[in-house]
């Protein structure tokens, strides 16, 4: 246990092992504040810390009022800040719910590779979740559309792993700047047994006082990223000093152009469409998703100083690479009601 | 470029630079105004500005509609309005959250729309804003719904407005409609209490005096845009006074450490520190300041932190850990005003659950009076406040309750109220001030009876201070000479 070796904390709030208050401030971080090698991060700026404050806000009172919360896992940047967040909240306790993980078999290997080193880094509960039905019948986003494979592979598998975990509370880390239909939702986000989303009949949140009230069966969705934009993210990234998936970086991908979107093309799955050229270049992805589904950009910034200095030119958004949202005019606002993130 | 680029905007100096370190807390401000009024454009012109609309979200805007302006900009309403309901319709159903920044700030707009509806949304939006923008065209001047707007938002603890002179282009850019309408803003505001006023004309579909300057059109005025108004306005400053702790969650990772987590929601606290655990009246001192980062010499208010006390005290989860000089008020019964939220309205005598902090108890609702809003006035009200009313109310608890007044700490003062039977949030509040059954004229349930000359009596029931306590007190009128008699029979 890598986790512990370092100083990692008490596996259970029971509290089977006893420690000196020293071994439960280290822990296992890329900064060590505690250690005299490095030089000490520089404070966050005030934006920032702002920010940070609300999350771990949000966090700690889901985490108290519910009974049995998860956090959705996703791999990319927002959930490695949301993970960071949620550290941060209960130390120097660990993170006192698990992080579920919806795999649709499809995900780009170096996000499971990255997946799994940090559940053994940060000793943190994982639980991966396919839906069996789409397994079963090898649904996949080439024959059976980007939609259909969305439906079965997300919407109704995390419906069908949050049934079966019984959670009452799932964390996500979608943010209000995203995508028109998320710019009102709530922080606290009631669902319905079914997991529906009225978007027409929100409960209204005022301060900072969330009502976490619910009946059996229901639940509520809970983003601590809500106030937070893309380049909010970056910046946090890079002061926390957070780590990311290395996809989030360019380096020489083999790729092709398809529907205007670069797809990778390094899958032993993937077959060229007559007339379709594989390229090789510079490529990286803003967000991460299915890889058929996700598109690259062309680009040359292979560290998070470029990446940000990239981001801060940029003309289009970051959900511009995804399919899901081009599907439909209110494609996401209709995916949401239907359970989807 | 995409056909969809600013063909007006003067090339942009703002955004071209990379955002520098922010030295202050995102501004959060609220927009009011009626549709007409022109508030899509405005926001869609301050998002569109600072370069916050990217070129495939203006590309959808193009493909979602063929309504361009006459400038060749897109329907920046549609930028906006993003449930299928609302494009459907072409109304703004909800709240929506705005991000946009410029290299000295970052910018929250609660984006509330000019409907029907239009306190529920208002007050929502406002509760969590530094700052209203409130919205008239130049060629209609104050209205009804500006003054309702102004109401609400001071109400809700604004204490910075601008006002925002759209339009002016349509009104030959004339400086005596824009001193006018100013004018009699400013008297508004002042009637509210609110100091803090900026007038700005401005043309948000041309794009004069918001991200960029209107001097060509405007050479007369010599103010700042609305970019510049916002980048020094103040983020909220009413949670000076002691120290407050609401405690959400208790930390127990091992047996040797017991640290309580919670949001600082005033003043500010360092190791040493005295404290006192509400409701219980325990004391104890803070020994340490825990967080991931490093342990802490201090915290100040917004700070999320873990405090470790130096004895073992009893705390738990809705607790407020809280300085020892300057506590809040501590009581059964308060005095708040609120806003109903929804249809079923807030019933007399029904019991309801109050969330302040991290505190959820029961609590039951008096109605005392309801506020006007087209005249700024309280009107006794006993009966079920409706959706939208905004009353004065006593809350009554059966377990000790612990508050600052909205007025000095917004966080502390401030609650929802919750409907058992639906688990809905139903309204929103902020108290006032504790209610003492010993002082005043108030004796359980008895009431005093002043009997004055018909026009002392009519004075006095009309008054704010009357209306507040009506249930304490009853007014007869009567002859000056039945009064004499009245006073000779007490003696």
């Amino acid at each position: 246990m890598p986790g512990r070796a370092e100083g990692g904390q008490d596996r259970n709030a029971a509290g089977t092992a006893t420690r000196t208050d020293e071994t439960m401030h280290t822990h296992t971080s890329e900064y060590d504040p505690h250690s005299k090698d490095q030089a000490p991060k520089p404070p966050l700026d005030p934006h920032l810390k702002a920010l940070e404050n609300e999350a771990i806000h949000i966090f700690r009172e889901v985490a108290a009022e519910f009974e049995k919360p998860v956090m959705l896992y996703s791999i990319g940047k927002d959930s490695s800040v949301l993970l960071h967040l949620a550290r941060k909240a209960f130390f120097p306790g660990r993170v006192p719910f698990p992080l579920l993980h919806i795999d649709t078999g499809w995900k780009f290997p170096e996000m499971i590779a990255f997946r799994d080193e940090m559940a053994e880094k940060f000793d943190l509960d994982l639980v991966v979740y396919t839906n069996p039905r789409g397994a079963s019948e090898s649904i996949s986003p080439f024959t059976h559309g980007s939609s259909y494979h969305t439906d079965v592979m997300k919407t109704e598998a995390l419906r069908q792993a949050l049934d079966e975990g019984k959670y009452d509370a799932a964390f996500g880390g979608a943010r209000r700047d995203e995508e028109a239909s998320r710019a009102k939702e709530r922080i606290y986000s009631f669902r319905t047994p079914e997991h529906r989303w009225d978007p027409r009949n929100q409960r209204p949140e005022l301060w900072n006082i969330y009502n976490g009230m619910i009946r059996k069966g229901e639940s509520v969705r809970a983003f601590p990223l809500s106030n937070w934009t893309e380049v909010d993210i970056w910046r946090y990234i890079q002061a926390e000093n957070i780590p990311l998936p290395p996809l989030y970086y360019a380096k020489n991908r083999k790729y092709v152009e398809r529907d205007g979107m670069l797809m990778w093309a390094e899958d032993p799955r993937f077959t060229a469409l007559p007339g379709e050229q594989v390229q090789e270049g510079s490529l990286r992805f803003r967000t991460l998703g299915c890889w058929p589904l996700t598109g690259g950009i062309r680009s040359t910034a292979s560290t998070l100083d470029e990446v940000i200095a990239e981001l801060e030119i940029a003309t289009v958004s970051e959900r511009q690479g995804r399919a899901i949202d081009r599907d439909q005019a209110g494609s996401m606002e209709k995916k949401k009601r239907e359970g989807y993130f | 470029m995409t056909a969809t680029a600013p063909t007006l905007a003067v090339p942009a100096p703002l955004a071209e630079t990379a955002p520098a370190i922010r030295d202050s807390r995102p501004l959060r401000l609220i927009t009011c105004g009626s549709v007409d009024d022109g508030k899509s454009t405005l926001i869609g012109r301050l998002l569109w500005d600072t370069k916050a609309v990217k070129e495939d979200q203006a590309a959808a805007l193009s493909r979602d509609s063929n309504k361009q302006n006459d400038l060749g900009l897109p329907d920046f309403a549609l930028l906006l309005d993003g449930l299928q309901a609302e494009r459907e319709q072409g109304i703004t159903i909800d709240v929506a959250y705005r991000y946009f920044a410029t290299d000295r700030r970052s910018f929250i707009v609660a984006d509330t729309p000019g409907h029907e509806q239009y306190t529920r949304n208002m007050a929502t939006g406002a509760s969590t804003a530094d700052l209203a923008i409130l919205l008239v065209d130049a060629r209609a001047g104050l209205l009804e719904q500006t003054r309702r707007h102004a109401t609400i938002a001071s109400l809700m603890g604004i204490k910075q407005f601008v006002l925002a002179v759209n339009k002016i282009d349509l009104v030959s850019y004339d400086r005596a409609i824009f001193d006018k309408i100013s004018h009699d803003f400013k008297e508004l505001a002042l009637s509210l209490g609110v100091r803090q006023v900026t007038a700005i004309p401005m043309s948000a579909l041309k794009g004069e005096n918001v991200v960029y300057d209107g001097r060509a059109a405007m050479p007369w005025f010599d103010g700042p845009t609305l970019v510049q108004t916002l980048e020094l306005a103040t983020t909220r400053s009413t949670q000076a006074g002691g120290f407050r702790l609401p405690v959400q969650r208790v930390s127990r990772p091992g047996e040797s450490f017991r640290g309580y987590q919670g949001t600082v929601s005033g003043g500010s606290v360092k190791p040493g520190d005295s404290v006192t655990i509400l409701p219980s009246g325990m004391v104890a001192n803070v020994s340490r300041i825990v967080t991931f980062d490093l342990v802490r010499n201090a915290a100040v208010a917004g700070d999320a932190i873990t405090l470790v006390l130096d004895r073992q005290v009893d705390v738990s989860r809705g607790d407020m850990i809280v300085s020892m000089d300057g506590q809040p008020m501590t009581g059964l019964n308060f005095d708040a005003q609120l806003v109903a939220l929804q249809p079923g309205g807030i019933e007399p005598s029904k019991r309801y659950w109050l969330k302040s902090g991290s505190r959820r108890q029961r609590v039951t609702i008096t109605p005392v009076a309801q506020l006007e809003l087209s005249s700024g006035k309280w009107k006794p009200h006993s009966e079920t406040l409706g959706m939208n009313a905004i009353g004065k109310v006593h809350l009554t608890f059966d377990e000790m309750a612990v508050f600052d007044a909205y007025e000095q700490n917004r966080s502390t003062g401030a609650f929802i109220i919750i409907d058992p039977d639906t688990n809905n949030t139903v309204a929103g509040g902020m108290v006032t001030a504790r209610r003492t059954d010993l002082g005043g004229i108030h004796r359980e349930g008895q009431r005093v009876l002043l009997s004055l000359p018909a026009d002392l009596a009519d004075e006095l029931m009309a008054s704010e201070a009357f209306v507040a306590r009506r249930d304490e007190a009853d007014v007869r009128r009567v002859s000056a000479l039945r009064a004499g008699e009245l006073f000779e029979e007490l003696e």
